[in-house]
């Protein structure tokens, strides 16, 4: 798998920052994540996709330890995920997600929303917390929503508040969980260009998506899923106009039509 | 027939609806008058409010006996209430045997109180985290040392025996209710722990407390919690009651507490679990305050509930309010027909306007809650 990829090839196996090696996970006796090797190098943007079921969202799930693995290892800039707890608060310190839901804090304004965990969990003063979030809501574009309630943004604007609270923990990682698949058409490009942006200021990313004109443009290497196992990853331009494998074949000629 | 293709050219007029739709007269037309039957209804209501309210007034007021030494005004007035017999006994229904000379006390520390959950319960108050503060750190230790005595300050003892009538009422509800809440929220947690011993103990408790009589609650913390404690620090025979109050109320609470923790979304466990957020936080800062709000109708009818469960600790012998109405109204001096129905009326409009009091307060909660969320 090293020789797959076009960028960041010499992060490939120093200084990377996120390495699965060997990865399975069971949910009960279903094997939803098989043998899974994949070295995500600092900067690299990665795009996954695959059909549903395919344990995507259940691998970048076990990047920040909301699903645990049983066996092999994964490690996230530097520190191993295990049982220890200490070692888990460490690492979702570093790495930002986004989800499909949003999964804003309802009883919160925006600001609140994005200055809770700076203030609690990086013991930032709040007068800095709010200051650096009013910096990100205003990179997001949604300064002037920063004093109202979720409830009262439209979905985009949401996940547009939910990747400005993400950021305000200054992550090194950032994850995506099909970040656009429960907004309105008319609100995803406001979201993907958000995203755009950040992987152009050099944010590693692993982005779960279906987007796939995002993927072409903003990845440096795509990671196509089907039953548990990583079936093949090349460069969005080959991964889309030469696809190798069958079931990368049948998958892009049922989304491209 | 229609044509294929359509192109608007002028923007459609925003029209007014055809029927009145707001005001006092299309309000009373929608609900009151909205059919024959409903009319006749309507109509039936008044004619029954207009003939038995002037009574009910008339008994409460103008025929009834304000001011009298004993029972024979009463007993010859006898269409109207006593409302005498009330003012006679009203400082026994309010400090019960609690010494005369002392009762200052107790005065005092239902002002402080009063101030205090004012102060607290008014949402546009200021420094409320001060009143806060002082209700449930200062105001308990205080009120203590007031109520029982201290001789380090010079006052007297005053045996929790002899306390009586509303204050022990209010005390009961205000203990259940401060210690209940939090109590009840633990136990909603700990229903939820991965631990498996914790798990355990919070389920045995809950079900164990809902699956028995509150009276039975009373007597076996009455009784029983004396032989688990050293014979050197016997519970005080108010503090047993209170103590039953409390564990009773806070199985139903974990179970209120419970559904609202139920009925939010996983996201945003994970949501707040992403942001590195560590469980007391998560729960304390994104959980609890959703699952709490969600579940305010719940909590504020176990308060009503509790509230009206004071009146069961006279079984173990407490004067509560109602007790020590019972009392009042087995007094000689006082025997007559209209003393009976006075004193419970009395004692009626006492526990409703507490009871109402909570609704209303709670759903004024849930408005201002309410608004930012949409």
């Amino acid at each position: 798998m090293s020789s797959v990829g076009a960028s960041s090839g010499a992060d490939r196996n120093g200084d990377a920052a996120i390495r699965f090696a060997a990865v399975h996970k069971w949910y009960g006796s279903f094997h939803v994540l098989r043998n899974i090797n994949l070295t995500v190098g600092r900067g690299e943007r990665i795009v996954v996709c695959g059909p549903s079921g395919s344990g995507k969202s259940t691998l970048i799930r076990c990047v920040n330890r909301l699903e645990e693995h049983q066996r092999g290892s994964i490690v996230v800039d530097g520190v191993e995920l295990t049982d220890d707890i200490k070692r888990i608060d460490e690492v979702r310190r570093e790495v930002g997600m986004v989800f499909q839901s949003f999964n804003l804090f309802p009883h919160l304004t925006i600001l609140e929303n994005c200055a809770l965990a700076p203030i609690w969990v990086r013991k930032m003063p709040r007068r800095d917390a709010d200051e650096l979030a009013m910096k990100l809501l205003s990179r997001v574009k949604i300064l002037d929503q920063a004093h109202k309630y979720p409830g009262q943004l439209s979905g985009g604007q949401q996940q547009r508040a939910a990747i400005a609270r993400a950021l305000c923990m200054t992550p090194k990682i950032m994850l995506f969980d099909e970040p656009t698949s429960s907004l309105d058409p008319e609100m995803v490009k406001e979201v993907l260009d958000t995203m755009t942006e950040l992987a152009q200021e050099g944010m590693t990313m692993i982005v779960v998506t279906h987007e796939m004109g995002f993927a072409r443009q903003v990845a440096d290497r795509v990671v196509f899923m089907d039953r548990g196992e990583i079936v093949e990853v090349n460069a969005p331009a080959p991964f889309f106009d030469h696809p190798q494998h069958e079931r990368t074949k049948l998958f892009l000629s049922q989304i491209l039509h | 027939m229609e044509p294929v293709a359509y192109v608007r050219e002028a923007p459609e007029p925003e029209d007014p609806p055809p029927t009145l739709t707001s005001g006092a007269l299309a309000w009373a037309r929608t609900n009151l008058f909205s059919s024959f039957g409903s009319s006749l209804t309507t109509i039936g209501f008044l004619a029954l409010i207009g003939y038995l309210l002037p009574q009910l007034a008339a008994w409460a007021t103008t025929r009834a006996v304000w001011s009298a030494m004993d029972g024979a005004a009463c007993r010859q007035h006898q269409d109207g209430a006593c409302w005498a017999f009330v003012i006679a006994k009203w400082d026994y229904l309010r400090f019960g045997s609690y010494p005369v000379a002392e009762r200052w006390r107790v005065d005092v520390v239902e002002a402080i109180g009063a101030v205090l959950i004012v102060w607290l319960l008014w949402t546009n108050a200021p420094r409320r985290a001060w009143a806060a503060l002082l209700f449930f750190v200062v105001y308990p230790i205080l009120a203590l040392v007031l109520l029982r005595g201290s001789s380090l300050l010079g006052l007297p003892f005053v045996d929790t025996l002899l306390w009586g009538g509303i204050f022990v009422s209010l005390v009961t509800a205000v203990v259940g209710i401060v210690f209940s809440l939090p109590l009840g929220v633990l136990l909603a947690l700990g229903r939820r722990s991965p631990l498996p011993v914790v798990r355990v103990a919070s389920v045995v408790f809950i079900e164990f407390v809902r699956g028995v009589p509150f009276i039975t609650i009373l007597f076996m913390a009455n009784n029983l919690l004396p032989l688990f404690l050293p014979a050197t620090w016997a519970p005080d025979r108010f503090l047993r009651p209170l103590a039953g109050i409390v564990m009773f109320s806070a199985a139903y609470m974990a179970e209120e507490v419970r559904g609202g923790l139920q009925s939010l979304g996983k996201g945003q466990y994970e949501a707040a679990l992403a942001l590195g957020l560590n469980y007391p936080r998560m729960m304390g800062l994104v959980i609890l305050p959703q699952a709490l709000t969600f579940v305010i109708p719940g909590i504020v009818n176990n308060f009503i509930g509790l509230f009206m469960d004071t009146t069961l600790i006279s079984v173990v012998g407490m004067t509560d309010f109602l007790e020590a109405m019972n009392n009042a109204i087995k007094d000689p001096v006082w025997a007559g027909p209209t003393i009976m129905v006075t004193g419970y009326v009395f004692a009626a409009i006492f526990y409703f306007s507490f009871c109402y009091g909570m609704a209303r307060y709670s759903a004024h909660v849930e408005r201002i809650l309410a608004k930012g969320r949409k």
